[in-house]
């Protein structure tokens, strides 16, 4: 009874504090931070928001919530804060949360990923059974997060299990939502102690056939400015022709087909062509897409790299040696209907210690999860990896 | 009267919590290691852990004390995109609050690293919480977001592939943060208020790691900032952005210079001591190969020049000559830099043994040592008598019992 009237008492006092607080005003607050700019330009009118957003205590949580959707980084930082702050106000005052509505919020996969996680950690803190009503559905979520989780669900229920045979059906369907190198390579291996085929290549969406020419000159790290052939010819808006010959390093080079078969797509230069010290290849290859789409090319090397994508130069980076790992850069694409060109521009410099001698890189494209988009032309070798986005 | 009074009360209610008994960004509130007029327990013991709180996801930054609170970043998640920043109750160890934000930068660093390295700074009133990703975040002391700069995603290419992990500190009304690696390099100046760039220089494209270190005010000169790298060290005004003197015999790119009475100690060449002039002209005071700091920065206290090296050689030298006056062995590895208070060095291995160290003429003596039994890998923090250190799992108040 007591508690019935506490929470009478809290309800009233909710409504006495937000009443002041119109809807408009709420939605007004979402869009200023919405709207908030590089810079801090705009921070006053970002904190009045959320100070507007605070006032208005739990009937902003949803309106909130829902604003997170597409909304910039920095947004999505303006509107964690203000959430926390209103969830800690209403914690504070004894008063409930909307449960029900916002677990169907976290099960919305329309929503923001970010504003899903977000609410779903909050419940957790008093709901322990939260996980298992949700986490099971979500292995092929539009967040990473709740994927790894349903992920760590399969991979810990399969090892359980000391029959292999009977293991290895929770370990395909793990594999399906796997998006982590870590959670990918756990997987793997225990499929391949079961006599399993797995293509992790695939799986990942590396890029494993190239053409490669080179090398270039690139004595004391001075041709990552200069254009050479194939730069020329993608700066004049064309395709890298695979007949053209060029002045390389020290002689005349030629187009090569190079693959890879490695199970993370590095395609390693000086293995399987030379370490030649001082110089730069170029490498290039077609990506057939079946629409216009949003993408992320990931690349990681320890060497120097300019992309360019159908013509236009997405991001250049000149380090050499710094690590080299899986989706050190994610570079987001526009990718076109059709063949897609893409020109990679590699270089070693004349470093002398053990450690900087690779000359390398594999390069992958995928969602923002991280699940791999295949080209449309892409063959399938294995049913495993029938959750990356055809 | 009864409206000035209430005036006057408003106003004092806006200063900034008082400067004494802070300890307010990497190094200490004068970026030198030294926590002046603090009197810290010497005789460790388990009995001496006021406190450990549970933190999240994994942090190398130090704590910084304001008054009753500490604060305390961490960095979480399989990217390490989650961003932590948290407030701690100094006299119960409780959480007061936590903030959680999302990394607009690159959050990859070396195995060692995380994305929580970098030491979070404060001018009193509100804290800067500063990332390897390049997201300099500004909060109130209640936890209320106050700015937000992604200069990851403002400048995506300045950014280290084994991670970043220069702290920010704070001058006047201005935060400095030094954003230096191979691809692109800058530093700047932010207003602590609105947290608009207000100066921008260039700086040596090249990795680094170090910290600003503060040159406080003389009459002839307002207060400095000393940017270090591979080429040196460069002395900035930090109002304004402008170059005052550059120091060009090289500099290493790990630990950093410290002040000490007017003069600068750098790590470069072993250690090398310099004085600037009314001119702004330099003065070598002297330069010793044999005291030669590892990761940890040197530590300048009471005519001593400190370093430590990562195998836990701790070499003492003279401030006045240079010269080596004794070595002391520790135990273990070290990458955090020690602090100094009351005569006493502090010093923590990566193993989490805590070491006090009295330095006397010709030897140092290990006065007492704390096994903490976790990995410390961030300088520690003082305030109100009490010492602050983390691992990546918690925070610890090491203070006298009474």
């Amino acid at each position: 009874m007591e508690l019935r009237i506490a929470r009478i008492c809290a309800l009233l006092l909710t409504m006495a504090t937000t009443s002041s607080v119109r809807a408009d005003d709420i939605s007004a607050a979402i869009d200023a931070l919405r709207a908030v700019q590089p810079g801090a330009v705009d921070s006053a009118a970002a904190r009045d928001a959320v100070h507007e957003l605070t006032t208005g205590g739990s009937p902003a949580l949803m309106p909130l919530l829902h604003g997170f959707r597409d909304a910039s980084p920095l947004a999505v930082n303006w509107m964690r804060n203000a959430f926390e702050q209103i969830t800690d106000a209403e914690t504070k005052a004894g008063r409930e949360l909307p449960q029900q509505e916002l677990e169907d919020f976290v099960r919305d996969q329309n929503q923001s990923p970010f504003a899903r996680r977000l609410v779903y950690e909050t419940l957790k803190r008093s709901d322990a059974g939260i996980e298992d009503r949700l986490i099971p559905e979500m292995l092929l979520d539009a967040s990473p997060e709740f994927r790894r989780d349903a992920v760590a669900r399969f991979i810990s229920e399969a090892s359980a299990i000391p029959d292999a045979a009977e293991a290895t059906p929770l370990y395909r369907k793990a594999f399906q939502g796997a998006v982590h190198e870590d959670q990918v390579k756990t997987i793997a291996e225990a499929l391949r102690r079961n006599k399993e085929e797995v293509d992790i290549q695939r799986h990942f969406g590396f890029l494993p056939q190239w053409s490669i020419v080179g090398p270039f000159d690139n004595k004391e790290e001075k041709g990552f400015a200069v254009a050479y052939g194939p730069e020329l010819e993608v700066n004049a808006s064309k395709d890298p022709d695979p007949q053209s010959e060029y002045d390389g390093q020290s002689d005349k080079v030629r187009w090569q087909s190079i693959a890879t078969t490695d199970d993370y797509g590095v395609v390693d230069i000086a293995k399987q062509i030379e370490n030649y010290k001082g110089s730069l290849m170029y490498a290039s290859t077609t990506w057939t897409s079946d629409k216009e789409q949003q993408a992320e090319i990931r690349l990681g090397t320890p060497n120097s790299w300019k992309l360019w994508v159908n013509g236009q130069l997405v991001f250049a980076r000149e380090e050499y040696h710094r690590s080299s790992q899986l989706d050190q850069y994610r570079v987001p694409v526009t990718l076109k209907a059709g063949s897609n060109t893409l020109l990679l521009k590699i270089c070693q410099n004349e470093q002398t210690q053990d450690w900087a001698q690779r000359y390398q890189f594999q390069i992958r494209i995928c969602n923002s999860t991280g699940s791999a988009i295949l080209p449309t032309t892409g063959t399938a070798r294995s049913e495993i990896g029938s959750g990356v986005q055809q | 009267m009864t409206r000035m009074i209430t005036f006057l009360i408003l106003v004092a209610a806006t200063l900034p919590t008082s400067m004494a008994g802070d300890w307010r960004q990497f190094r200490g509130n004068a970026a030198n290691s030294v926590a002046a007029g603090e009197s810290l327990p010497t005789e460790l013991s388990g009995d001496t852990i006021a406190w450990k709180t549970k933190l999240p996801g994994r942090g190398l930054s130090g704590p910084i004390v304001i008054g009753g609170q500490v604060f305390v970043s961490a960095s979480s998640g399989y990217a390490q995109d989650r961003l932590h920043v948290i407030s701690i109750d100094a006299a119960t160890g409780k959480q007061q609050w936590e903030r959680e934000f999302i990394a607009t930068g690159r959050t990859l660093t070396h195995d060692k690293m995380c994305n929580a390295t970098p030491t979070m700074a404060s001018d009193g009133q509100w804290v800067f919480a500063f990332f390897s990703s390049n997201d300099l975040i500004c909060l109130d002391l209640a936890g209320n977001l106050q700015w937000f700069r992604g200069f990851g995603s403002e400048f995506p290419n300045a950014s280290n592939s084994l991670g970043m992990s220069s702290s920010p500190v704070v001058v006047g009304n201005t935060v400095v943060v030094q954003v230096e690696s191979d691809a692109e390099s800058f530093a700047c100046g932010v207003d602590v208020e609105s947290g608009v760039t207000i100066w921008q220089i260039d700086r040596p494209r090249a990795a680094n790691w170090t910290s600003p270190s503060i040159l406080p005010a003389t009459d002839q000169q307002s207060a400095l900032v000393l940017l270090q790298s591979s080429k040196g060290l460069t002395a900035v005004d930090p109002v304004s952005g402008t170059i005052v003197w550059n120091f060009d015999q090289g500099a290493s790119t790990i630990p950093s210079a410290t002040v000490d009475s007017g003069s600068i100690v750098i790590p470069s060449n072993g250690l090398t001591a310099i004085r600037p002039a009314r001119d702004n002209s330099l003065e070598q005071l002297w330069n010793s190969s044999s005291i030669s700091p590892g990761t940890s920065s040197p530590v300048v206290v009471d005519g001593w020049a400190f370093a430590l090296n990562s195998a836990g050689v701790l070499s003492a030298g003279d401030t006045k000559t240079g010269e080596r006056l004794w070595q002391l062995r520790l135990r273990g590895s070290f990458s955090s830099t020690p602090i100094t208070a009351n005569g006493y060095l502090y010093l923590f291995n990566e193993d989490g043994i805590a070491f006090v160290v009295k330095p006397e003429k010709d030897k140092g003596i290990i006065v007492s040592e704390l096994d903490l039994a976790e990995k410390i890998l961030c300088s520690p923090g003082a305030a109100n008598g009490a010492l602050y250190v983390r691992s990546d799992e918690h925070l610890f108040k090491i203070a006298e019992r009474h």
